[in-house]
């Protein structure tokens, strides 16, 4: 019985027998719909993926004002639409590490301080011109020099010079980094003809897809590259619709106009993915939502009080009742088990005896004021006002303010001393830290100035020792957790959901939601 | 009829006149919101770099009422100018958002008017008995639910659980007319049930007011039935405010239908304005609002004209 229900299920799998007459076939045979079901879709796994049919994906993001250009790119939309027509010279693998893309191959010098890529021959972009090494130099340069307006020159600031010689690119940094082709993977930096620098929005690359209609903030359509030198890609068409509003793009992907959505609420996953034929998905990133103090400015200025807070925070009930479950506890660092040389310890909990100890040893009076805007995380007056609550418990009086939306990113955060925000997380420690934790980065939130931190962050970056680079970067999460601004409460996952019509989905991808941009390319519809 | 040539000057011109105090509005409203466009733009991955060169780009560091008044000037040449955040053509990314939103209306008025007109009469007809009061009832409950949720409610029992109609109205210029019209059912139907309770009442008061006179009474005493009464002596003379409430309901299916745009994702002129509103597009803003502006004022000034035209006595004012 057991080969006859293989056999039913390999028949099913590649399309041989409809999923309905597989279901009432396997159940003459005894078995529940439910194991049936899973023994389906092992055998749609195994039976590979499916080429051809259309995807049609519902977004979350966009906006009528986004632009095709790249360095533009700021949201869910522009990312996955990037990932449909170009590709950066190395990609994330599924597991933290890197791939080569338009880039065949990597070397670095012993110090770490020159890189050479070598561009991957015989590929072309989608105009049919053939991609050099010039045109890899003259991308990077792009989002380079101080009149860019790309959101990639944080990370292209610590480059001396870009060269080319034959087909390899070589970059020469002004300070060691044993990360840089992480840094690479930055999905602003694509290859473009020329470097894009014509027209940068004309959105020709070497991506696996063509594409052939673009609505800003409205709808996406692409077709498959003929000429794409690698495997990437299922259906023949996908096509992106931009559906902001949760409970319509929920909507969309029951009735079967889409097959795919990110940003499930996580208020309404789990009823989401009891409905009939939708499958949610969480994946656990990088990403998390944060309460940020000043460090130079009273009465955060002094650690008993950022001390007294981080004990007054109950991390639990937060990942319980604003993320439903769909996260896991932060211990005060941005760092996470998704970053590659993570090292765990001690969880900080909720101690009221705690924080009323260190406010009283810091001999702060009186109020102190958060405040907090419904953009600023989904949720965040919920989380600022159970936070409220926990520190009354601990004797600290917190007063919440409700900002805006309007303005949030240009008045409040980074300007104001204690506000929520989130952060989505980089592919590396030294990345993250270097965005936001350096006391020189434009993005420090939390004004965190410690000189030990900033030399260990450049002695961790040029050295090639895994094991000690692990160590240290333990060590400057300590730092951070005991003396930093960031009181981080909880990780969010990506919560996406598939419909019954495609398969394929693989689960804890590394980076960002949709499987890091590629579920579309990578799922298939059923046959 | 040059008195009512006259009129029509009159009335353009104050409109015009509207026109122009409206985008000095809309600039000073904008201008007043926090937040720079440049830093709206980036969000929260800006860097000060990134934000000095592109406000430069965009031409920020101009005084305000010299953008302005470079802005008017364009406007009086035909040109819309280009949008600060994308770089294209204002003129051409509102054209087809705006066919859009005229289309949904338009389809949302071809069923609405006609309808709550029939209704308001069968009201009249049958006052204070049960199709009056289940008319009014069914009527005065669809326009006090809010909008979206009608929409989440007809979302899902007639997307989701029955599947005659799509849930996204995307409509595109591959459609055929059949596609588009099965595209936008639903937010079609939402609007219809939003509008149809303010006219219907209209009509109704509208009419029983015209009832209460000498010459209905003189209508019914030589032997016509309810129906030709209403229809042939009253309504003629009751379309005034009849026209007066469907021509504001029209300017609203046009300008305020921003909700059930987001709602139904239908790429019309709602979107698109709460867009560029959020990042400080103010060339972009003032094109739609001066476009909104345009459109009340235009059917408010067909509302007067038809006033005047159906009843002589507007003619002539002492």
């Amino acid at each position: 019985m057991k080969d006859q229900l293989h056999y039913l299920a390999r028949q099913a799998a590649t399309g041989m027998m409809s999923r309905r007459e597989f279901m009432g076939r396997a159940a003459a045979l005894g078995l529940t719909a439910a194991a049936a079901n899973s023994l389906l879709s092992t055998k749609v796994m195994a039976a590979g993926p499916q080429k051809g049919g259309t995807i049609r994906v519902g977004l979350q993001g966009g906006s009528t004002t986004d632009s095709l250009d790249p360095a533009l790119a700021t949201n869910q939309v522009a990312l996955s639409v990037i990932r449909l027509w170009g590709e950066p010279l190395v990609e994330l693998t599924d597991d933290g590490g890197i791939e080569g893309k338009v880039a065949e191959s990597y070397s670095a010098s012993a110090d770490a301080r020159v890189w050479t890529f070598k561009v991957r021959q015989g590929i072309t972009f989608s105009n049919g011109k053939s991609v050099t090494a010039e045109d890899v130099a003259q991308s990077l340069d792009r989002h380079s020099g101080e009149d860019t307006k790309s959101g990639a020159l944080g990370i292209m600031r610590g480059i001396k010079n870009i060269s080319t010689e034959g087909d390899s690119v070589i970059i020469e940094l002004d300070t060691p980094n044993a990360d840089l082709p992480y840094l690479m993977a930055d999905y602003h930096l694509i290859v473009q003809p020329g470097g894009g620098k014509d027209d940068p929005s004309a959105a020709i690359g070497t991506g696996p897809y063509v594409l052939k209609e673009a609505d800003m903030g409205v709808r996406f359509v692409a077709e498959k590259n003929p000429n794409y030198w690698g495997d990437l890609g299922n259906a023949d068409t996908i096509e992106y619709v931009v559906i902001n509003d949760n409970t319509a793009r929920v909507a969309a992907l029951q009735s079967g106009q889409v097959d795919m959505i990110d940003r499930v609420p996580p208020r309404t996953a789990k009823l989401v993915g009891r409905a009939p034929g939708i499958n949610v998905h969480s994946t656990s990133g990088p990403g998390h939502y944060v309460f940020i103090m000043h460090c130079n400015t009273a009465p955060f200025d002094n650690n008993d009080v950022r001390m007294a807070l981080k004990y007054g925070i109950n991390r639990q009930e937060m990942v319980d009742k604003i993320l439903n479950g769909f996260g896991s506890v932060g211990n005060d660092t941005p760092i996470n088990a998704s970053y590659p040389l993570y090292t765990e310890f001690e969880q900080r909990e909720y101690d009221p005896d705690k924080a009323m100890f260190h406010l009283k040893k810091s001999g702060h009076d009186g109020e102190i004021l958060l405040r907090t805007s419904d953009n600023s995380f989904p949720g965040a007056p919920d989380a600022a006002a159970l936070f409220q609550q926990s520190c009354a418990g601990a004797g600290i009086n917190l007063n919440v303010k409700r900002e805006p939306n309007d303005g949030y990113w240009s008045e409040v955060w980074n300007k104001q001393p204690f506000c929520t925000s989130y952060w989505g997380g980089r592919p590396t420690q030294d990345q993250m830290f270097t965005t936001a934790y350096l006391s020189t980065a434009d993005w420090n939130d939390t004004r965190f100035n410690n000189e030990q931190f900033d030399q260990m962050l450049l002695a961790a970056r040029a050295e090639l020792d895994t094991g000690k680079r692990t160590q240290m970067y333990a060590d400057m999460s300590t730092i951070l957790r005991d003396e930093g601004g960031l009181i981080c409460p909880m990780f969010n996952d990506f919560v996406d959901a598939t419909s019954d019509r495609i398969t394929g989905w693989l689960e804890n991808v590394n980076g960002f939601a949709l499987m890091n941009g590629y579920a579309p390319h990578r799922l298939w519809v059923k046959a | 009829m040059p008195l009512i040539a006259k009129l029509l000057v009159q009335r353009i011109a104050l409109g015009l006149l509207l026109l122009f105090l409206v985008s000095g509005l809309i600039f000073a409203g904008t201008m007043i919101l926090p937040g720079d466009v440049a830093q709206s733009i980036l969000g929260q991955s800006a860097t000060p770099e990134a934000l000095a060169n592109l406000r430069a780009e965009l031409g920020l560091n101009e005084p305000a009422m010299q953008r302005y008044f470079n802005w008017l000037g364009g406007i009086l040449t035909g040109d819309l100018g280009t949008a600060l955040t994308s770089g294209t053509d204002i003129a051409e990314s509102i054209g087809k958002r705006l066919s859009n939103t005229l289309f949904l209306a338009f389809w949302a008025a071809i069923i609405a008017v006609p309808l709550a007109i029939f209704l308001g009469l069968l009201a009249v007809r049958f006052k204070d008995r049960w199709p009056d009061k289940m008319i009014s009832a069914v009527t005065l409950a669809s326009i006090s639910i809010p909008e979206f949720l009608i929409g989440y409610v007809l979302m899902y029992l007639i997307a989701v659980k029955l599947r005659w109609f799509p849930s996204v109205a995307m409509i595109n210029d591959g459609m055929s007319l059949g596609d588009k019209l099965s595209a936008i059912a639903l937010p079609v139907a939402v609007l219809t049930l939003v509008v149809l309770a303010h006219m219907m009442r209209m009509t109704r008061a509208a009419i029983l007011n015209v009832m209460q006179s000498a010459y209905i009474e003189t209508a019914e005493l030589k032997g016509l039935n309810g129906f030709q009464v209403i229809f042939r002596h009253a309504f003629p003379n009751a379309i005034a405010p009849i026209v007066n409430v469907v021509m504001l309901n029209l300017a609203y299916l046009v300008v305020g239908v921003v909700v059930i745009e987001v709602v139904f994702v239908y790429p019309g002129m709602g979107q698109y304005l709460v867009d560029h509103v959020s990042k400080r597009d103010v060339p972009v803003v003032q094109a739609c609002g001066l476009i909104f502006a345009a459109v009340y004022i235009g059917l408010n000034m067909v509302a007067d004209i038809v006033a005047i035209l159906s009843n002589p006595r507007l003619r002539h004012p002492k």
